[in-house]
């Protein structure tokens, strides 16, 4: 049976957990995807080719992998952070920065390279020229934000394994979702996927009007106007 | 200056100079290696050999925050406006903001420069609803508000229609003169370079071709492909027969052109002459024009009408191109089939220096290097 107060709780900690997640895989993914998408160097279409790789990973298998590496045995073992929101963090990180960075990428190799080219002949420096490929690619870069968001806070395999899915610790709505249905209560677990589903068109709401802020007057496909 | 892409030379010159408060055009068709040029002259693009100086210093393969400092010193509007997402405002201020200019004096400078492209009225205005012609504009608003030393244009108005072409060329040339701004307008299109510029350069894989006024260039080429590339279509080899006080009789299949010149007699020569230069007669006056010099009778093979303008096309026996208007050709009622009376002046024709792989319309063959 869960309580009202432990749903409240699994609630914050989604929110929590997914949320910080997802912040910490932009903080990494963002930067490294314009570094992949910027500069070549040795090791590039290795990097990419796991980067892809990770995008697709079954999450069950990442929560194992990490298991075995912060269990009391594992050789981070001494950081206690086996069946602690600390790992779900961590899993959720290893599921969303592959994603982020990924679509961070793409995103960027869709915008004009010549955009970089007439920053820089404006007397920008390579990192500012970068920072406005990364504002021209904005839209992708926060549909990379989305698509990671969307993948961890719909995880229940990884989080299980790596938190316990502990009643009143480490129990998310989706562990929630699980448990209620196995114990015949559907009705009340279809009650809690309707609240995760509100969150994630919440935070979709969110993200896509900050995707299209003065979005209005910018059409999809650049108008270059020619023959007026 | 050299440079090399898969094994084919894009880019051979030996010197350039261009001088303070000069506005230079570089002509050359597509692929001639204008664009590379322009690219390296503002340190977008490597050289691998070859020295530039800007102002006295060396500055290729100038690297970082260096490199930074002297292209700062320049900036360049291109072919595409290729105009960063925001508003008209947030992309002319770009340049100042990466310089950190003050906000108040970026402010300042941003709105006199929309005054001087006529945008004042658009500087809220998001960059992807403009026109052709005012994102040009911007483009080049961007560009003139950091006040370089150098302005650089890589064909910025290719793409526009002829009117706003027109328009932003004289608005533009307006602005660097009175500006006394040194700048190298690249273009593929003869009008422009000649609009814009006094002093032309015209590039043709890789290498100057010619370089001078635009009179030189128009009415004076020195290579056949100068001469093909500015419009002289009539192309045709000969030998000089005899010169009797700086006219010359030159022997050109089967026809005799009297053309003003110095050659010797007996040299080979190729001579060019611009369809304009050519008047045609009406069919009537074919018997007195019998006498004249340069005047030939020629059979109407082809008309095309080009806008306002007709190209006919000629057997004279030699092959000859001339322009008229429409009204003209409906008064002398040109058409296809019939015999009209060519004449051109002896000073219309161009002695040209062979460019021996380029075939000519009338080669006598065995003709030796012309004068």
């Amino acid at each position: 049976m869960i309580t009202t107060a432990q749903f409240w709780h699994a609630l914050w900690l989604s929110l929590v957990v997914s949320g910080l997640a997802t912040a910490i895989s932009a903080i990494v993914g963002i930067p490294l995807g314009v570094v992949l998408a910027e500069f070549d160097f040795r090791g590039r279409g290795a990097i990419l080719t796991l980067v892809h790789t990770f995008m697709g990973l079954p999450p069950v298998v990442v929560g194992v992998f990490t298991f075995l590496v912060i269990a009391r045995s594992g050789p981070l073992g001494s950081l206690h952070l086996v069946f602690t929101p600390a790992a779900m963090v961590l899993v959720q990180f290893i599921l969303a920065a592959p994603i982020i960075t990924g679509f961070t990428h793409a995103s960027l190799q869709d915008v004009d390279p010549r955009i970089g080219l007439a920053a820089r002949s404006l007397g920008a420096t390579r990192m500012q020229s970068m920072m406005v490929k990364a504002r021209e690619a904005r839209s992708g870069l926060i549909a990379a934000v989305i698509a990671g968001f969307g993948r961890v806070i719909a995880e229940v395999g990884a989080v299980t394994i790596v938190g316990g899915a502990i009643s009143g610790q480490t129990d998310t709505l989706t562990t929630i979702v699980v448990k209620l249905t196995r114990q015949g209560q559907t009705y009340l677990s279809l009650w809690v996927g309707v609240v995760l589903i509100v969150i994630a068109l919440i935070v979709n709401v969110v993200l896509t009007r900050l995707q299209s802020a003065k979005g209005k007057a910018e059409p999809e496909k650049r108008v270059t106007g020619y023959v007026s | 200056m050299k440079k090399a892409f898969n094994g084919r030379t894009v880019l051979d010159v030996e010197r350039l100079t261009v001088e303070q408060g000069e506005v230079l055009s570089i002509l050359g068709p597509s692929g001639s290696g204008k664009s590379v040029l322009l690219r390296a002259l503002n340190l977008l693009e490597p050289l691998p050999q070859g020295t530039i100086r800007f102002f006295g210093s060396e500055v290729q393969g100038l690297e970082g925050r260096r490199r930074v400092e002297v292209s700062r010193r320049m900036a360049m509007v291109f072919q595409d406006p290729l105009l960063f997402r925001g508003s008209v405002r947030d992309n002319v201020a770009y340049g100042l903001k990466v310089r950190r200019v003050p906000s108040d004096e970026r402010e300042k400078r941003v709105g006199e420069m929309l005054d001087v492209v006529g945008l004042r009225d658009l500087d809220g205005a998001q960059a992807s609803t403009l026109s052709g012609g005012e994102a040009q504009r911007v483009a080049v608003a961007r560009a003139l508000v950091i006040k370089p030393e150098v302005m650089l244009f890589d064909e910025p108005f290719a793409n526009l229609d002829l009117p706003t072409r027109h328009s932003l060329q004289d608005e533009t040339r307006s602005i660097l003169l009175e500006r006394g701004m040194t700048a190298i307008f690249v273009t593929h299109d003869q009008e422009e370079a000649a609009r814009m510029a006094d002093h032309i350069l015209v590039l043709h894989e890789g290498r100057i071709a010619q370089e001078g006024s635009a009179r030189d260039i128009f009415y004076k080429p020195t290579t056949e492909f100068v001469a093909r590339f500015v419009g002289v279509e009539n192309l045709y080899r000969g030998r000089v027969d005899d010169v009797t006080d700086g006219l010359a009789r030159i022997s050109v299949d089967g026809a005799v052109f009297e053309v003003a010149t110095h050659a010797e007699t007996g040299r080979g020569v190729t001579l060019g002459l611009r369809p304009e230069d050519v008047t045609l007669v009406p069919p009537e006056e074919l018997g007195a024009t019998a006498s004249s010099r340069n005047a030939f009778v020629g059979k109407v093979t082809a008309t095309e009408i080009r806008g306002p303008l007709v190209r006919v096309t000629l057997a004279c026996p030699f092959p000859l191109v001339a322009v008229v208007t429409r009204r003209s050709m409906e008064d002398l009622g040109i058409a296809e089939g019939e015999d009209f009376g060519v004449r051109f002046k002896a000073t219309a024709v161009v002695v040209i220096r062979r460019d021996l792989a380029a075939p000519v319309w009338s080669d006598p063959g065995g003709a030796s290097e012309n004068a």
